[in-house]
């Protein structure tokens, strides 16, 4: 049975970086991941990352833009721990070779990004994410020799001692259908998101709350869960990602008036402001019937104003993406965009050095909820906050690994997971299939657990996720084999799914106000008095136990909030 | 390419579905039995993806049917397939457009060439394609010192080698290269693009290391064959053929490699009686590539060794008359306004200070350039 001081689970930005730090503090580390590594959704992340390294800028004024980006319900020590080191960071990544797009003078150019006060995005085209993932993995292959890599190996679950501690997992190589217990000292969550739980979505197939729901069933508190970001610029045909950089290089926003209607909701930064405040404007307009196209529901992104040598530049990918999935030529015609699912602010509860309240269990990135975005995430620190988190995360667990002496595991757990999988494979025809489940459950969170939300609505989206959990206890799978079975993997999802949902509409329905990403059309305002605080979920058989925790302010007290 | 035709769909009405017929190459590695095919009918607009398509018969129909995806947007790189026989990502190709490329009405779908088939659709890419990766040191060997902010380094050498960052590691380059499906040896397009990223990366250290050990392998930048099947797969505009041009150009130009596979001086042959005589005299390539780029490097010993080692081809040629002496030995001749033609092009080459290489992210179209900034 393998062991190592440092086990990874997920391979994208925070777990690589955890790795590689984990690694350079002399631990003995694995890092495993359900795909290849360059799969992991961080490659799709486009714009850039935030870091106050122009001189003339200031940590503390991106930490005060986080602040206020997160609707005042982000802790301020975990905010200012990622943006004093974010300059750092950037540099970091500049060493090991990620190719950052330089200005006139061979310094790292920078760009304008939403709720920031000034230019502080530094990127690589609107392939960011990608070139950043790509050269976190050239340092792994780089760091063969200390790095076990697990490629494609599907978490089944966690393991504890018995005093409560997390000392592995059990995985199944998903090549061989193959079984392993994997024994470690310490094991930091790196998995993601579970954007796979809306639809349409702009995360990938792969986001489906595989980290979240295993810590969760463990006894780890989930927080934020209801903070669920909708990008403001989502392709209406697919829900695909139109990179916020296209705003931030100058795009406007219009309505069926032609109207650059951000000026009523954010005169002074326009397009430019939080994620929240503009899907909050276009679903407004859009609702009160000034979309554009034939059904309405869309809003125009002209990009058309940015000078087209610029855009062919600087947002390739997006030119591709128009071109090749909604067939308009971004530099010469408005392309029609709308609000759509991209983040989960909530995650598992952790504080800044990754550590969830189970004694070896860490997680980084979206997965966690240190909670650095609060209500609402400024677009360029999600990239900023794996890195962050997951090189601390990393860190810490190898010097946490040191003078520990290796768990012991029974096979027990494997056993009972093996018997779990077994009796997925046998499961009868008489059920639903999962692709069914899994629609119905997206288009039922995307109908009532979006951008606007009221009791009625998040009280419907509940039942049908608690019937829809009965439902997929007997779905069945087509797949019996042990090479390669996407199917049983895909009923596993599912059910990790399910009990993401449940907490994101749980928590919805518990917060009785409108802040960040949640909007409440029952509670119109912020109510500070009673919701400045963060809503906790903890696993019980009945469903997700409510608890809070204080939100840490330490130079930011509460104001209005106006862009 | 795949998925890259014109925006066609734009004047289908939104929302109209239509019938499509996919063929699946199936592999079952358990059973013993040999690849089969099935069919399935999805239903789906015709702008939408082949994987999309896929992902229907898989949701509808069976399970059980293999393929790796993620991000449905050609980011990923996960879903490499051949479809219709052509390399590329089945969620960047329209199903119209494969409809359209179909030898009877029905979308053939089947996993990538020159990698073993795991199940279905899915093929084992550590096997081949990561293997290449790791063979040509993947990883920044840094300028010394490392400084304290940022390498300060021309803005165009960034956005150079961004090209190359934006492969997605998918493998459809691989998928079809002749020269890998003759030499698996052959490091390849796509890791040889990789290699790019580097040598082109100005904080590199070792760049003249990396090019002389590329030049040198036999399986390495002079093994491509320039067939452009790399640069037609690639849904990404890496054009790996390119970038391994341009590994030649800096390995023999700017480094003055000459690698012991006479790679380099072969090249320089090729270019020089072109430049020459319009058009190739291919008796002499071999004599001038052994023995120094002029006439009479057919008198040089390792020129001669090559063309004794030569000789039962060349006699095979003969006997089955693909040539005839006459033609052989004598140059072929092109009207003289289109030798001028061709050595004015060599002159307006050679006439640049800088040598002028192709990039996604900076040429666009010439117009492009001209355009004044929109108001």
């Amino acid at each position: 049975m393998p062991a190592h001081d440092v086990l990874i689970i997920g391979a994208g930005l925070a777990g690589q970086r955890a790795a590689l730090a984990a690694a350079d503090a002399g631990a003995t580390v694995a890092i495993m991941s359900k795909v290849h590594p360059v799969r992991s959704h961080s490659v799709a992340a486009a714009g850039g990352i935030n870091a106050a390294i122009n001189p003339a800028d200031d940590w503390r004024s991106h930490a005060y833009d986080t602040v206020k980006g997160s609707d005042f319900i982000g802790d301020q020590d975990a905010i200012e721990v990622m943006c004093r080191e974010a300059p750092g960071e950037i540099m970091h990544l500049e060493h090991i070779g990620v190719t950052f797009h330089r200005d006139e003078t061979g310094h790292l150019d920078l760009r304008a990004f939403g709720g920031a006060s000034m230019k502080r995005t530094a990127y690589v085209a609107d392939i960011t994410g990608q070139a950043i993932l790509h050269v976190l993995y050239e340092q792994l292959m780089k760091y063969h020799e200390r790095v076990d890599r697990y490629e494609e190996w599907f978490t089944t679950s966690l393991i504890q001692d018995d005093d409560g501690s997390c000392v592995g997992c059990v995985a199944r190589d998903i090549r061989s259908g193959a079984m392993e217990t994997f024994v470690a000292k310490n094991v930091i969550l790196a998995s993601g998101g579970a954007g796979q739980c809306f639809k349409p979505t702009t995360n990938g197939l792969i986001c489906t709350g595989d980290g979240m729901a295993p810590a969760y069933r463990l006894g780890a508190p989930l927080m934020d869960m209801e903070m669920v970001q909708y990008h403001p610029t989502c392709l209406v045909e697919n829900g695909f990602l139109i990179t916020e950089g296209a705003r931030g290089e100058g795009a406007h926003l219009l309505n069926s008036k032609g109207e650059r209607f951000m000026e009523k909701y954010a005169p002074n930064k326009l397009e430019l402001a939080s994620r929240d405040v503009v899907s909050r404007a276009e679903q407004t307009e859009i609702n009160e019937g000034r979309g554009v196209g034939p059904n309405g529901e869309g809003i125009y992104l002209d990009i058309t104003v940015v000078p087209r040598k610029r855009t062919l530049e600087a947002l390739r990918e997006i030119v591709n993406i128009g071109k090749d999935f909604a067939g308009v030529d971004i530099t010469r015609e408005p392309i029609m965009i709308r609000p759509g699912q991209h983040y989960v602010m909530g995650g598992v509860k952790t504080d800044v050095d990754g550590r969830t309240p189970i004694e070896g269990l860490y997680a980084a990135g979206e997965v966690a909820c240190v909670s650095v975005h609060g209500g609402n995430r400024l677009g360029a620190n999600s990239l900023l906050d794996t890195l962050i988190f997951g090189r601390r995360s990393g860190e810490h667990a190898a010097h946490r690994a040191k003078g520990m002496a290796m768990p012991k595991a029974s096979d027990a757990h494997l056993e009972r997971d093996a018997a779990w999988i077994e009796s997925i494979l046998a499961r009868d025809r008489g059920g639903r299939r999962i692709s069914e489940i899994k629609d119905e459950l997206g288009t039922e969170m995307n109908r009532n657990v979006a951008v606007f939300r009221e009791q009625e609505g998040l009280e419907h989206a509940l039942g049908v996720v608690r019937r829809l959990k009965q439902e997929a206890a007997s779905a069945y799978v087509d797949d019996r084999g042990t090479v390669f079975n996407q199917d049983v993997l895909g009923a596993i999802e599912l059910g990790f799914m399910l009990d993401v949902a449940e907490c994101i509409v749980t928590g919805a329905i518990e917060r009785t106000e409108s802040r960040g990403a949640q909007t409440r059309t029952d509670f119109p305002e912020r109510n500070d008095a009673e919701w400045q605080k963060h809503i906790n979920l903890t696993y019980s058989d009945a469903g997700p136990e409510i608890s809070y925790s204080e939100v840490t302010i330490t130079q930011w007290q509460p104001e209005e909030r106006k862009y | 390419m795949a998925g890259t035709a014109e925006p066609a769909v734009a004047a289908e009405p939104k929302g109209a579905t239509r019938e499509f017929t996919l063929r699946i190459r199936r592999y079952d590695p358990e059973s013993g039995e040999a690849p089969y095919w099935v069919q399935h009918t999805i239903e789906l607009e015709p702008h939408r993806s082949v994987l999309e398509g896929i992902l229907q018969a898989k949701g509808r129909f069976d399970g059980s049917i293999g393929i790796r995806c993620s991000c449905r947007a050609a980011i990923c790189g996960s879903c490499g397939v051949r479809i219709n026989g052509q390399p590329g990502l089945a969620c960047h190709t329209h199903l119209d457009h494969a409809l359209s490329t179909s030898k009877d009405g029905v979308i053939e779908v089947e996993p990538m060439g020159n990698m073993p088939v795991i199940k279905d659709l899915i093929v084992d890419m550590d096997a081949v394609h990561w293997k290449k990766v790791h063979r040509i040191t993947p990883w920044l060997i840094n300028k010394q010192p490392i400084p304290e902010r940022e390498y300060v380094v021309p803005r165009e050498s960034m956005v150079d080698v961004t090209q190359s960052m934006a492969c997605i590691q998918c493998g459809a380059c691989v998928s079809d290269c002749l020269s890998m499906e003759v030499d698996p040896e052959f490091i390849g397009p796509a890791a040889l693009a990789k290699a790019y990223r580097f040598v082109g990366d100005p904080r590199d250290a070792q760049q003249f290391e990396r090019l002389k050990d590329l030049a040198e392998d036999p399986a390495g930048i002079y093994d491509c064959t320039h067939c452009f099947k790399c640069v037609e797969a690639c849904p990404k505009g890496v054009a790996p053929m390119s970038q391994i041009m341009r590994l030649r150009r800096r390995a023999g130009d700017d480094h003055h490699i000459d690698d012991r596979n006479n790679g380099h001086r072969h090249e320089a042959a090729f270019v020089t009686l072109v430049e020459q005589g319009g058009l190739l005299h291919e008796a002499e390539l071999l004599p001038r590539s052994y023995g120094g780029n002029s006439w009479f490097g057919k008198f040089a010993p390792p020129a001669g060794l090559e063309l004794l080692d030569s000789l039962p081809v060349i006699t095979r040629a003969l006997l089955r008359r693909k040539v005839t002496p006459g033609a052989a030995l004598r140059p072929h001749k092109i009207p003289k306004p289109d030798l001028k033609q061709v050595q004015r092009i060599y002159g307006e080459v050679h006439g640049r200070e800088e040598r002028v290489e192709f990039n996604l992210y900076i040429s666009g179209k010439d117009e492009d350039n001209q355009e004044a900034p929109a108001s």
